[in-house]
């Protein structure tokens, strides 16, 4: 913590953090700019984005129709012709309405013309979850992105990663989509005030903090991460040592430090903030299992029921993984003949309210 | 009727190029040298050729699979061209984009896509951009009858209006999608009334003539380099070959060579040959043989790209 201070580190919500890499970015290079449905309005993308527009005018920072199709497209001319366009969506799901312009000319541009034109651009989105968001405003689909080369695909997941994530997706001379998660917006963590870029293809690993190489390995896929965090917190209870990788970045995904953990737990739990199918938790099982050296690697995939994401919230919460189920999950694979354990249920209502403020 | 011999002599030297050019692939075609599907625009040429003559070299085209003319007209090299259909390194995107996805980033060509309306609004980006750079420069954005059925040429419109961008829409209308004609397609024909409403002047010349195309896209582009924003042309002309290869395709049912007979009468090349004297048509002819001839040369004499080629690209530095 002192470090972190001594760096200029302060805490600081990932919703803030997301707005100091804009208005940082915004000073630092004229060719930025920022552009999306409601980013000039008084609430800012949840205040993302709130202020820019009285900082650095309508010209950089403005609103566009309800055209995502073209509006991506139009991020795409811009990136190529010497601009760096941060494209904002206030929810996943509408990313589908840009699927061609992503997958047809933003991944392909760059190769198909043989280097000739960069699309230097960000395409920021947000998974909602909780209070109603339902079948079209809780979508993770990141899955779908990372199967396309020439994309790159970030998830950080709390405020010290989002925003040096997003210096480097800004800086960085390919199409970046940048997937935010709501429940993070107001996570908070020590974040120093200086710019900073992350590498990107460079995992975070919470440590299993016994002394030794851990139990069992949960890898974490934005907003589960922090599920993943609380579960470690519940496991500590039935003396099981849990140690968390965060992958932050998806494409280029930094399999060593998953490989590594894997290979001192033997035990891996993916926990993906998606479904299951054909997934990212599917691609990195694969990758696990077509390693020789972790070929005593046992694993077990969480993720969305597979199910549309209904709006009530009795069954909301059985469509998403949770700290408990995270934990009971990881208990089985790692204590396979261990008594039955379930997490004390008022740790695990406080595990809910846990925060994890790094430094990271 | 001679008009301004230098201009009919720079649109008819450019208008026969690509009509040599093609179809001297069209002859190549069935030798398997050509290692891409091509779309040829045999009868169509003149849109290209008249609006990059009124661009300048900064300014900025994009356009489509049916794309040799646009790239050729804008300035990209035969060269590039004839050796991104042999697949060889030289190619104007070294082998990775083939007929359908020429660019040339010297010349402004922003490239060409196959998903048909796709590169609008990539060429309304780049308007958007050079309005933001202040860089004067103004886009020509070139699409089919086709295109305007897709809901992102109206999104573009709107937006390329809204922001009033310095952007030329050009719709090369033939008639038909492969092979479903207008009616199947279009509920009405006022295709001009519909880009109207959002507030761009519009134009349609529906004779194929590569000298009024000429006249009305150097008012237009004066125009929007003048800051008026967005304008669009209709510009109708028969495509006299298949829609993808080398072959006329009149036997196969869906259109009559009867149709095309009037446009093979208005026949740009052949009306702007008729205005030069034949001592300098000869002269461009020859030159224009000489070019194809040395390209062809230089497409069949280039390497293939290296194997580890496949790999490169992916991601920009």
């Amino acid at each position: 913590m002192s470090t972190q201070t001594e760096q200029g580190g302060r805490i600081l919500t990932y919703v803030d953090a997301i707005r100091e890499a804009l208005t940082q970015e915004m000073e630092a290079d004229e060719s930025v700019f920022v552009f999306g449905l409601d980013v000039d309005d008084h609430k800012g993308i949840q205040g993302s984005t709130k202020g820019l527009v009285e900082k650095f005018g309508p010209e950089r920072v403005f609103t566009t129709p309800l055209s995502e199709d073209a509006m991506t497209g139009a991020a795409i001319g811009a990136a190529m012709t010497g601009m760096r366009p941060v494209h904002v969506h206030i929810r996943m799901d509408f990313l589908m309405l840009a699927m061609n312009q992503l997958v047809n000319m933003a991944a392909k541009t760059h190769y198909m013309y043989a280097g000739a034109y960069k699309v230097p651009m960000v395409v920021r989105s947000m998974i909602g979850k909780s209070w109603g968001q339902g079948a079209q405003h809780s979508q993770g689909l990141h899955s779908m992105f990372a199967h396309v080369p020439g994309l790159k695909v970030v998830a950080p997941a709390n405020a010290y990663d989002v925003k040096g994530c997003l210096i480097s997706a800004i800086r960085d001379n390919n199409p970046v989509i940048f997937m935010e998660h709501r429940l993070l917006y107001f996570t908070d963590a020590y974040v120093p005030e200086q710019s900073y870029a992350l590498p990107f293809g460079k995992a975070r690993t919470h440590g299993p903090g016994d002394g030794k190489g851990g139990d069992v390995t949960l890898v974490g896929v934005s907003n589960m991460v922090m599920e993943c965090l609380r579960a470690r917190e519940l496991l500590a209870d039935a003396g099981v040592a849990a140690e968390v990788i965060d992958p932050v970045t998806l494409v280029p995904l930094d399999f060593e430090s998953i490989a590594a953990s894997a290979k001192r737990t033997g035990k891996v739990v993916i926990v993906d903030n998606a479904w299951l199918n054909c997934g990212f938790s599917a691609e990195i099982a694969a990758r696990i299992a077509e390693r020789d050296d972790l070929r005593h690697v046992r694993i077990r995939r969480m993720g969305y029921a597979p199910t549309t994401c209904p709006t009530t919230p009795w069954l909301e919460k059985e469509f998403y993984p949770n700290p408990v189920t995270i934990a009971g999950e990881a208990y089985a694979l790692a204590r396979p003949d261990g008594a039955k354990w379930t997490p004390d249920p008022k740790h695990a209502e406080l595990a809910y309210q846990a925060k994890f403020r790094g430094p990271f | 009727m001679i008009r301004n011999s230098d201009l009919v002599e720079r649109l008819y030297r450019g208008l026969r190029l690509v009509r040599r050019a093609e179809e001297r692939v069209a002859e190549i075609y069935p030798s398997d040298k050509i290692k891409s599907p091509v779309h040829l625009s045999i009868g169509q040429e003149a849109a290209s050729v008249a609006v990059c003559d009124v661009l300048g070299p900064d300014d900025i085209v994009g356009g489509t699979y049916r794309g040799h003319a646009l790239y050729l007209a804008k300035g990209g090299t035969l060269r590039g061209m004839l050796a991104e259909m042999y697949g060889k390194a030289t190619g104007a995107a070294g082998g990775k984009g083939g007929s359908m996805h020429l660019v040339s980033a010297e010349h402004n060509v922003l490239g060409a896509t196959a998903v048909v309306g796709t590169n609008i609004p990539i060429a309304v980006g780049a308007a958007l951009s050079a309005k933001m750079r202040r860089s004067g420069q103004v886009v020509a954005c070139f699409f089919g009858d086709g295109a305007s059925e897709e809901g992102v040429f109206a999104e573009s419109l709107n937006f390329a209006a809204l922001k009033n961008l310095p952007i030329l829409f050009v719709c090369e209308n033939n008639f038909y999608a492969i092979h479903e004609p207008l009616d199947k397609r279009w509920a009405t024909r006022r295709l001009c009334e519909r880009v109207a409403t959002y507030g761009i002047p519009t134009h349609l010349i529906d004779n194929d003539d590569v000298l009024a195309m000429h006249d009305a896209s150097k008012a237009a582009v004066e125009r929007i380099r003048a800051g008026g924003g967005p304008e669009f042309i209709e510009y109708h002309a028969y495509r006299l070959r298949e829609h993808v290869g080398p072959n006329e395709d009149f036997s196969a049912g869906y259109r009559t060579d009867t149709e095309a007979e009037p446009w093979r009468a208005l026949d740009q090349v052949t009306v702007l040959a008729a205005m030069l004297d034949d001592k300098r048509r000869a002269e461009i002819d020859a030159d224009v043989e000489a070019e194809i001839a040395e390209a062809e040369k230089f497409a069949e004499e280039s390497q293939p790209p290296a194997l580890e080629e496949l790999h490169r690209h992916v991601y920009a530095d």
